[in-house]
């Protein structure tokens, strides 16, 4: 096991389609994370920031522009950049600056200020490039993914719409509970089987929209936070970062065909399942003891795909369970009591930070009408393009 | 003017009619599969990385799964925004002796609700679009039920 870190402080710039820079929305989210601590920005040793791909030299390399607009002060700086983990990269590295005793106080900020559509790859020719050939060739937007893995799931597993459309009423209750939150308004299975059709058999309410949004931590040794008063800080005790095995079996973002398992045989867990399984085995913890959980609802079925991942329930159980009421408000594992992808659309460089924002909130017990009651335990679950993968686990 | 036929791709298939083939590499030392094919190094982390030579995959394979493109995918796809979108079915089809699942898309005029997981389909030679001077070629999956 490794040493904990501890959660000084959390802030968020509220989701949404503001037309604004990501300075902006990041700069605000840091703000409110340093006055959630009680720190000033000249006490912080270290910054790290998650990059966005969307403004130029990845986000005029984050940490340094967060930097400049908080005002210059001398702190180390890094940056980082891993698709949809890259909000949780940045917690990974600044809890390995405090844990090797390079930095006291760090603070992490991802923000990203998204287009309007379909997300799509940088411009230009570029034939070497996995994502911009499942595009060229195929035309294979991210939809079309989560629309493969929904249609697995029906045919495997017996999930249907329905159980689908479920996710959505669940998450929509939750995020209109939620003041970051960018959609504040309850949703019903009709409105989602209303829905245009996106990606067969996945309609619009049942996908996840792009946002702008920021989000922040400051993360300290538990040594400053009891300097620093903090009696007892929600702790992160695990942040697991890894990657597949060859050979990788299940289609994913942004590739054209899987590994082949002729020569090798796979590994009895997916990718995602090890994610999760790396994340309980650095904290010692097992699902069991989990209070609540934050998943990558990219989809309405990749939310249920998570619950298996997770081992919430075993496979192909996992329509029963949000049928059963388990990982709505009050049930044994409440599951993106946020209101999740579902209620805040997706701003890549920030969503892993929130992830770990609504953790803290939830484990000071301080999420208002959304709180989980008795959380003591949590996990976030997250998966992006180009074998990226994140799971953090935080504990009061 | 006709047009000259290009692959879309270089060297991910090859042939016309009953005798086309997508193309893959296969690894001497280890016997890894390949597709889209692998020309510098054996990606299996446990060989030490033999010569990677190319094979023909097999024909046809059993759905995995499959979905649809409603509305127009972004550029680099190549579209004409002058006509209405028409959406294409999806497919991704597992390849029972490379263990392996390669997605591309369904011969015009099949749609999702022609398809079913476990459906056994074969990859046919298809065009993914033309300008002036092209037509540029792709593969398309296409059910084993259905002669075009």
């Amino acid at each position: 096991m490794t040493a904990d870190v501890a959660v000084l402080g959390a802030g968020m710039h509220p989701w949404g389609k503001w037309g604004r820079s990501f300075v902006e929305y990041g700069t605000a989210a840091a703000r409110a994370a340093l006055a959630d601590a009680g720190l000033e920005w000249r006490d912080i040793g270290s910054i790290v920031g998650a990059d966005t791909v969307r403004g130029g030299y990845p986000g005029y390399v984050a940490g340094a522009t967060f930097a400049k607009a908080l005002g210059w002060q001398g702190a180390r700086v890094a940056s980082v950049y891993a698709a949809c983990a890259s909000g949780a990269q940045a917690v990974a590295a600044a809890r390995a600056q405090i844990l090797a005793g390079l930095a006291d106080v760090v603070l992490v900020v991802g923000a990203d200020a998204a287009p309007k559509g379909f997300f799509r790859p940088a411009g230009g020719d570029r034939p070497e490039d996995p994502d911009w050939l499942r595009f060229r060739l195929l035309g294979a937007t991210n939809p079309t993914y989560f629309g493969l893995y929904a249609r697995r799931r029906m045919a495997v597993f017996g999930d249907t719409p329905e159980d689908f459309a479920l996710v959505k009423v669940k998450n929509a209750a939750l995020g209109a509970l939620n003041p970051y939150a960018r959609y504040r308004k309850r949703v019903t299975a009709e409105e989602v089987a209303a829905s245009q059709v996106v990606a067969d058999p996945l309609r619009l309410l049942d996908i996840c929209a792009t946002s702008d949004g920021g989000a922040a931590l400051v993360l300290s040794s538990l040594e400053f936070a009891r300097r620093h008063g903090t009696a007892r800080p929600v702790r992160i005790r695990a942040v697991s970062t890894v990657t597949p095995r060859y050979p990788s079996t299940v289609l994913d973002l942004p590739d054209i065909a899987t590994d082949s398992a002729a020569a090798v045989e796979p590994a009895p867990e997916t990718f995602r399942a090890s994610i999760a399984r790396a994340a309980y085995e650095e904290a010692g913890i097992s699902p069991e003891e989990l209070s609540l959980a934050e998943v990558y609802d990219l989809s309405t079925a990749l939310e249920l795909q998570w619950y298996e991942d997770l081992g919430l329930c075993a496979e192909g159980e996992a329509a029963k369970l949000l049928r059963e009421g388990a990982t709505a408000p009050g049930g044994r594992i409440p599951v993106n009591a946020s209101g999740g992808l579902a209620s805040f659309g997706e701003a890549v460089p920030a969503q892993a930070i929130a992830q770990v924002c609504e953790l803290t909130w939830q484990l000071r017990n301080a999420a208002g009408d959304r709180q989980v009651t008795h959380a003591r335990v949590g996990i976030t679950a997250n998966q992006g393009l180009f074998g990226h993968g994140s799971s953090v686990i935080a504990v009061r | 003017m006709s047009r000259t036929r290009t692959p879309a791709v270089d060297g991910w298939f090859t042939g016309e009619g009953d005798g086309f083939r997508l193309l893959g590499t296969r690894c001497a030392a280890c016997a890894s599969v390949f597709f889209p094919r692998e020309d510098v190094h054996c990606r299996n982390p446990e060989c030490a990385g033999g010569a990677l030579e190319e094979i023909p995959l097999s024909r046809r394979g059993r759905i995995w799964s499959y979905t649809d493109s409603r509305y127009r995918p972004p550029s680099p796809y190549v579209s004409d925004p002058e006509l209405p979108w028409e959406p294409y079915a999806l497919v991704a089809v597992e390849l029972e002796s490379e263990r392996i699942v390669v997605l591309g898309q369904a011969v015009p005029g099949i749609t999702v609700a022609d398809l079913a997981v476990g459906m056994e389909v074969e990859a046919v030679p298809g065009v993914l679009g033309e300008d002036t001077e092209t037509t540029w070629t792709t593969w398309h999956w296409r059910p084993t039920g259905v002669t075009a």
